[in-house]
């Protein structure tokens, strides 16, 4: 899909993206809870080619033990690429950017757990983007999220994330690949939805106080269309109509 | 918990039965998902049972080994990524990682599995490097026959990425219609032992329990191309020339799922 774009002349022709969408519309996304049977709570994302796995552990043992905190949960979120998930093969291990990206996404979701109520314990968030094509940490954000609560961790409410940009001057929402490459600026955002409180906020480009107004707001109406998916995820794993559905099941 | 599970399944191996109501020589449910991923030259998803495992297959362009400077080069890899399974620790590779990257590695370079000899760009200059990432979803049990599957399946699945040859650049994006060589099917079967009770495809429980295990991978010919024996305890020979036959009946099996 995004991989014939290369380095396109326009990014946005009659109103229409490269991939066909309209300016303030999401890429197909599907979430799933409960993928992975040895962890606590996971979840899997797709956002158009963007595929990524999340495992909760815990709350457990806090090792080393001198992260123990007396008074609320050690947060551990660790975010990883898989070697070939990028176009050229990415060396196993951390970069500086995952390394960042794995503290803003604690720090985006922590004010959303009621940590207090797991003292002198750890809660490991492990993601693992096995397809990278844009977005992988507002997505990761939404994974890691859904995940928690599979986990049945208490939370103040899920946290929703995603990233929209100016591409050829214009607003777009959840950019692709080309747009995150080519486009003017970008800036993720994750927000708790039910109390429209933010947690995530990063930008990049250069925009006025109008243009950040704009992007809040664009970005707080898609959060709330992921909302909705997120939660559509944690009620068909715990429904019991998908037993009934599936048959034999999986 | 393996000093109380291992008289238990022990017990039921000596009626020839297992936890789950498999017979000993029974595999769980295998599936295998081709080109699950677009990022990838080549890709598998290989479920057994509740074992899951991607492996993703790259390419490069690179300067061959002087030994063999006609030939591409293979680097197979395995992270054994926390996500998996509760024990495991983010980090630098473990020793666990490391043979179980290494074992399948071997299966595929020494039964000639890949053509190397088709992927010289430029003798002593230029050769494709195919790197094969092995990264379990979800570790219940025998990773090396899943890594295994999926890295034959990634590699007889994997097309070749554009390279441009005048500016010397790898068009990672843009992957051609050419097939990588592979010209063998080498199978990993893997075996475990407990107080003298030979089974396949462990679960993580049984394999927390068992004394020993044999991997082997085995080729359409009937000969065998890596053999590794893992664990403290022991096999005498004739356990391994049955484990053997065993190998080469299991990998017909498994090798018509790549058909």
């Amino acid at each position: 899909m995004g991989s014939k774009f290369g380095a396109p002349e326009k990014l946005i022709v009659n109103g229409k993206r490269l991939d066909g969408r309209k300016l303030n519309e999401l890429r197909p996304i599907t979430i799933k809870a409960g993928v992975i049977p040895n962890a606590d709570g996971s979840a899997y994302i797709e956002q158009g080619e963007t595929k990524i796995y999340c495992a909760v552990y815990g709350p457990r043992e806090v090792l080393p033990r001198h992260l123990m905190n007396p008074d609320k949960a050690y947060l551990n979120c660790i975010y990883n690429m898989a070697s070939f998930s990028t176009p050229e093969r990415a060396r196993p291990g951390p970069s500086r950017r995952s390394v960042e990206i794995s503290k803003i996404i604690t720090d985006a979701l922590a004010p959303a757990i009621f940590l207090e109520k797991y003292p002198k314990t750890k809660i490991d968030v492990y993601i693992e983007i096995t397809n990278a094509n844009a977005g992988t940490r507002c997505a990761a954000i939404c994974a890691a999220a859904v995940a928690l609560a599979d986990a049945g961790i208490e939370m103040k409410d899920l946290v929703a994330s995603v990233a929209s940009g100016k591409v050829d001057g214009q607003f777009a929402l959840d950019l692709n690949e080309a747009e995150d490459n080519y486009g003017d600026s970008d800036m993720p955002l994750a927000m708790m939805p039910r109390t429209n409180e933010i947690t995530l906020l990063q930008m990049d480009g250069e925009l006025t106080k109008d243009e950040i107004k704009k992007f809040i707001e664009m970005n707080m109406k898609a959060c709330a269309e992921i909302y909705e998916l997120q939660k559509k995820a944690l009620k068909e794993k715990y429904s019991t109509e998908k037993h009934i559905e599936t048959g034999e099941g999986e | 918990m393996a000093e109380t599970l291992k008289p238990f399944i022990s017990a039921l191996l000596q009626k020839g039965k297992r936890e789950d109501g498999r017979e000993p020589y029974d595999y769980r449910k295998i599936s295998l998902e081709i080109n699950p991923l677009s990022r990838a030259s080549g890709s598998a998803r290989v479920k057994i049972g509740e074992t899951e495992v991607l492996v993703g297959v790259k390419m490069d362009v690179d300067v061959p080994f002087p030994d063999s400077p006609e030939e591409g080069i293979l680097i197979v890899n395995a992270e054994l990524i926390p996500l998996s399974n509760p024990d495991f620790q983010p980090g630098p590779p473990t020793p666990g990682a490391i043979e179980l990257a290494r074992v399948v590695d071997r299966g595929i370079r020494e039964s000639g599995a890949v053509n190397f000899s088709k992927l010289c760009i430029k003798p002593k200059e230029k050769v494709w490097i195919v790197f094969v990432d092995i990264y379990p979803i979800n570790d219940a049990g025998n990773l090396f026959d899943a890594a295994g599957l999926g890295a034959i399946a990634a590699l007889k699945n994997a097309v070749l990425p554009k390279y441009n040859e005048k500016e010397d650049k790898v068009l990672y994006k843009e992957l051609t219609k050419e097939k990588l060589p592979v010209v063998h099917l080498p199978i990993m079967t893997t075996f475990g032992k407990i107080n003298g009770s030979i089974f396949v495809d462990a679960t993580k429980r049984e394999e927390s329990a068992y004394d020993a295990r044999l991997s082997i991978s085995t080729l359409e010919s009937g000969a065998s191309s890596a053999m590794q024996k893992g664990g403290t305890g022991t096999f005498t020979e004739k356990e391994i020339l049955d484990i053997f036959d065993y190998s080469i009946e299991k990998g017909k099996e498994l090798r018509n799922l790549l058909k």
